[in-house]
């Protein structure tokens, strides 16, 4: 009896890793169709010239239209990001600090929970709820680059927060206890040196968080809206601005053949820029992992 | 350990900044529920807890019901789930069991890289590539030979429910194949070999020893790859069809709440629109938390991949 | 001499590229117990777990040579079969922690087709008889396997080893975890399974090799030094290294 078993049970491991397999392909095939779509589509549109300078083009869809550019877009996306980094930076790394070098106390574990729960609230409502606030307080606000970038930062508070606290946790409390030991101040101690350890951590986190960011558009669309104006000063802040993601939504079914172009162009560049940020961040906490395990 | 050193002010300044800081944030989770609870009051006041289950979005008459949001959140969603569930579960098993060393964290890395595509992204690739391929395809054949199940009934466009749905399952299985895997690498070798030493095949070893050591774990990463897909609004936006009744067939289209607060927030139809809206806002808040608060409870600290770029 | 159940003919394994042991060559008698004796880093454990196949699990290892069982080599059958034959038990005790006492126990019939209840049952009665923990449980089999002590987890291990229907038993340090009453259990439990079994006990306690052991192995930095009858060997060494590790003047 073993023996007429035997076959069939090597048969059913042997299908349940051919399954397997096809599973990984079937989850590994959209990947590599975006990916190759949005070159086909997009790779002309990217690799013109002033693609990334220029302003945006007028709709129009004969086959000699402009389609170029997106400046205006990636410089709406910049400041938009850059006012949430500026934002959520401090606050996810010193509120990171406290839940792992101040966590003699209840609060820095409620503070490390909370800040999971926040990265997993839909990045729509956090755009939702500072319309709600604004329209209440103060509706002029809304549909300002100032607003988009707000609403970014609470997206990247938690992401921000989390990574910095995971960071942290790498550096080895005999890091801490030698800086004790030699009396420095924990102020001291906190910045200067455990952060500075975990500083390659926290920076590819807040690289990752920035991504994210980069790439909502939902947020965006309830309190910026969009623009084709570029952002040539800080006072152009106070209006609508574009950026890529919405730009990429909006243009997405335009009837204008030279608009669609455009978004292909921009797609592939928020791809391209996306995937690379990922890959070289992982591959830098791989080498920082493995110099940790070697040194500590 | 540190009561002997004086508390010298630049310490002490530092420490009340950094739990003000702290405070902030926990706060600012205050402030987001706060907010959108205030915003429904005038909503509330008007369609009470009836709006919950009523069917009518009609901005025209001013009448307004969560419910074709709400089923259709929790439509696409689980759809989603079922989808992802056996493709998250097939490529963790064969990263973790069958995959030779070296190639377990390319794999890895490249499943986890379909979690950092932005959604619009998603979106316009369900635009330009599936909606084409359902619409000439999937939703013909779904019709023909599933037609008798009343699910697939209507005129389809290759936009709706199950694109949607399906766009989802893409989106969330990274979240819930790298909490798998991170789970089952983490069986102990000790319970392997004792599978193995009984003579187990590898499939059976899986099922035996692993599986059900790391069931919480798995659970866990299903239960947060279903808080992704509940708050997911690009993709689905573009895809969904944007409907504002209650969806008849999974080829027909829909809405969710994140895709109507997308789609209407901003259009001018007074205030007790937009409170309605944030009224929806909040039920799909509380959904996610309680989602999120579950499944962390599970998964606490057990995903550890590189800078939460799985959920 | 006995007739010989497992034979191996010039073993080398490897881990990390580097021989874990070497060049060794042993006949184990059938139905006897032989014991497995040496210093720490020896090679013991490494050249048991060449004995069912489990070595070559392992990340960077690789495996030279025969082990052949009742003539064939192993090495060129299905592995999975092989553990069938082989059994094992772990020097911490390892039931599947999700699982009862009774479910540990008829883990590997479950590999095997459908069996009754009824069957199920008379094996798991009889493999926890042969161990000598069905008194203890016998009330209790749906229980948590987790739920019993050290010893007993360890006497579990062996049930359920045995209720796979091996021929040889391999068991690695299988006291070192546990106290001194249950390490009396355990070595009595071993005298009895020769009767039935061909059992190899991996031990740095060298009194418990004199106490279980028809025969005994004597291995120094992954070679073997000696093999032969257990009295002969502690009490006639032939080897100096032998006499020197059995006097106690090193390891």
């Amino acid at each position: 009896m073993k023996f007429d078993h035997f076959a069939r049970r090597k048969l059913k491991s042997h299908v349940v890793t051919v399954l397997a397999g096809l599973t990984v392909v079937a989850v590994l095939y959209p990947l590599i169709d975006i990916i190759y779509t949005a070159f086909v589509h997009g790779g002309a549109v990217l690799f013109q010239l002033m693609f990334l300078t220029s302003r945006n083009p007028t709709p129009c869809s004969a086959i000699s239209c402009a389609t170029v550019g997106i400046a205006p877009d990636i410089e709406g996306t910049v400041a938009m990001v850059g006012i949430a980094a500026l934002i959520s930076v401090p606050i996810g790394v010193l509120a990171a600090i406290f839940a792992s070098e101040y966590r003699t106390r209840g609060i820095g574990r409620v503070v490390s929970f909370t800040a999971d729960v926040l990265s997993g609230v839909p990045s729509i409502l956090m755009g939702a709820f500072i319309y709600g606030y604004l329209v209440l307080v103060n509706p002029s606000l809304i549909e300002t680059a100032y607003t988009g970038g707000v609403a970014l930062a609470a997206i990247m508070i938690p992401i921000v927060t989390r990574t910095t606290e995971e960071a942290l946790r790498t550096v080895p409390n005999s890091t801490r206890e030698a800086a004790i030991a030699l009396g420095i101040s924990k102020w001291k101690m906190t910045l200067r040196i455990v952060l500075t350890s975990a500083l390659p951590g926290v920076v590819t986190g807040v690289l990752l968080g920035v991504m994210r960011a980069a790439g909502e558009a939902a947020p965006l669309i309830v309190t910026v809206g969009f623009s084709n104006l570029p952002i040539n000063s800080v006072s152009t802040l106070n209006g609508p601005a574009g950026s890529l993601p919405v730009l990429i939504y909006l243009f997405a079914q335009s009837p204008y053949s030279n608009w669609l172009s455009l978004a292909w162009g921009a797609v592939l560049f928020l791809l391209i820029a996306v995937l690379i940020v990922n890959v070289l961040s992982r591959y830098m906490i791989h080498r920082l992992s493995a110099k940790m395990a070697g040194a500590g | 350990m540190s009561q002997r050193r004086v508390a010298r002010w630049p310490d002490q300044v530092f420490f009340v900044i950094v739990i003000l800081v702290a405070f902030l944030v926990i706060a600012l989770a205050f402030a987001i529920v706060a907010i959108l609870l205030y915003n429904s009051q005038q909503s509330f006041r008007v369609f009470g807890w009836a709006f919950l289950w009523s069917t009518t979005w009609d901005p025209n008459k001013q009448i307004y019901g969560a419910l074709p949001f709400v089923v259709g959140t929790l439509l696409t969603s689980t759809i989603a789930l079922l989808i992802a569930l056996p493709l998250s579960l097939g490529s963790a098993i064969f990263i973790t069991t069958v995959a030779p060393r070296w190639l377990r964290a390319p794999l890895g890395t490249a499943i986890e890289l379909l979690a950092a595509i932005p959604s619009v992204i998603y979106g316009f690739w369900g635009i330009w590539v599936v909606h084409v391929y359902m619409d000439t395809t999937v939703d013909p054949a779904l019709q023909k030979y599933l037609g008798w199940t009343g699910a697939f009934s209507g005129t389809y466009t290759g936009f709706g429910v199950l694109t949607a749905s399906i766009i989802l399952a893409v989106m969330i299985v990274p979240t819930i194949s790298a909490i798998s895997r991170d789970t089952l690498a983490a069986v102990p070798a000790a319970q392997k070999e004792a599978a193995l030493s009984l003579g187990a095949t590898n499939w059976e070893m899986t099922r035996v020893a692993m599986i059900p050591y790391s069931r919480l774990g798995i659970v866990g990463g299903i239960i947060l790859g279903l808080g992704r897909a509940i708050g997911e609004t690009m993709a689905v936006l573009m895809v969904i069809g944007s409907s504002d009744r209650l969806p008849t067939s999974l080829l027909g289209n829909g809405s969710t709440i994140s895709t109507l607060i997308a789609s209407e927030l901003l259009s001018n139809n007074g205030p007790l629109q937009i409170s309605a809206i944030l009224e929806c806002g909040l039920v799909l808040l509380l959904i996610s938390l309680s989602v999120n608060v579950v499944a962390r409870l599970l998964v606490w600290r057990i995903t550890k991949s590189a800078g939460g770029a799985v959920a | 001499m006995p007739e010989t159940k497992l034979r191996v003919e010039h073993l080398t394994a490897y881990y990390g590229g580097k021989p874990a042991i070497s060049d060794i060559s042993l006949d184990f008698p059938d139905r006897k117990v032989t014991a497995i004796i040496g210093p720490s880093g020896c090679g013991k454990s490494t050249l048991v777990r060449c004995l069912n196949r489990l070595h070559e699990t392992g990340p960077f290892t690789n495996v030279e040579g025969q082990v052949l069982l009742d003539n064939e080599d192993i090495y060129q059958l299905d592995p999975v079969r092989i553990r069938r034959r082989i059994g094992m038990v772990f020097q911490k005790p390892n039931p599947f922690v999700t699982m009862s006492i009774y479910e540990n126990v008829s883990a590997a019939m479950r590999f095997n087709g459908r069996h009754s209840r009824e069957e199920t049952d008379r094996a798991v009665t009889r493999s926890l008889q042969q161990s000598a923990l069905w008194e203890e449980v016998k009330d209790r089999v749906d229980s948590p396997a987790t739920s019993l002590s050290g010893g007993q987890q360890q006497r579990l291990c062996i049930a359920r080893a045995l209720a796979a229907n091996p021929e040889v038993l391999l068991m690695d340090e299988p006291c070192s975890a546990l106290d001194p009453i249950a390490t009396a259990k355990i070595e009595e439990l071993v005298r009895q399974l020769k009767e039935n079994y061909t059992v190899i006990i991996v031990t740095h306690n060298m009194q418990q090799a004199a106490r279980v052991a028809d025969y005994t192995a004597f291995l120094y930095i992954g070679k073997l030094v000696e093999f032969g009858p257990t009295e002969q060997l502690f009490e006639r060494p032939q080897d100096k290294l032998t006499e020197s590790y059995i006097t106690g003047r090193f390891g």
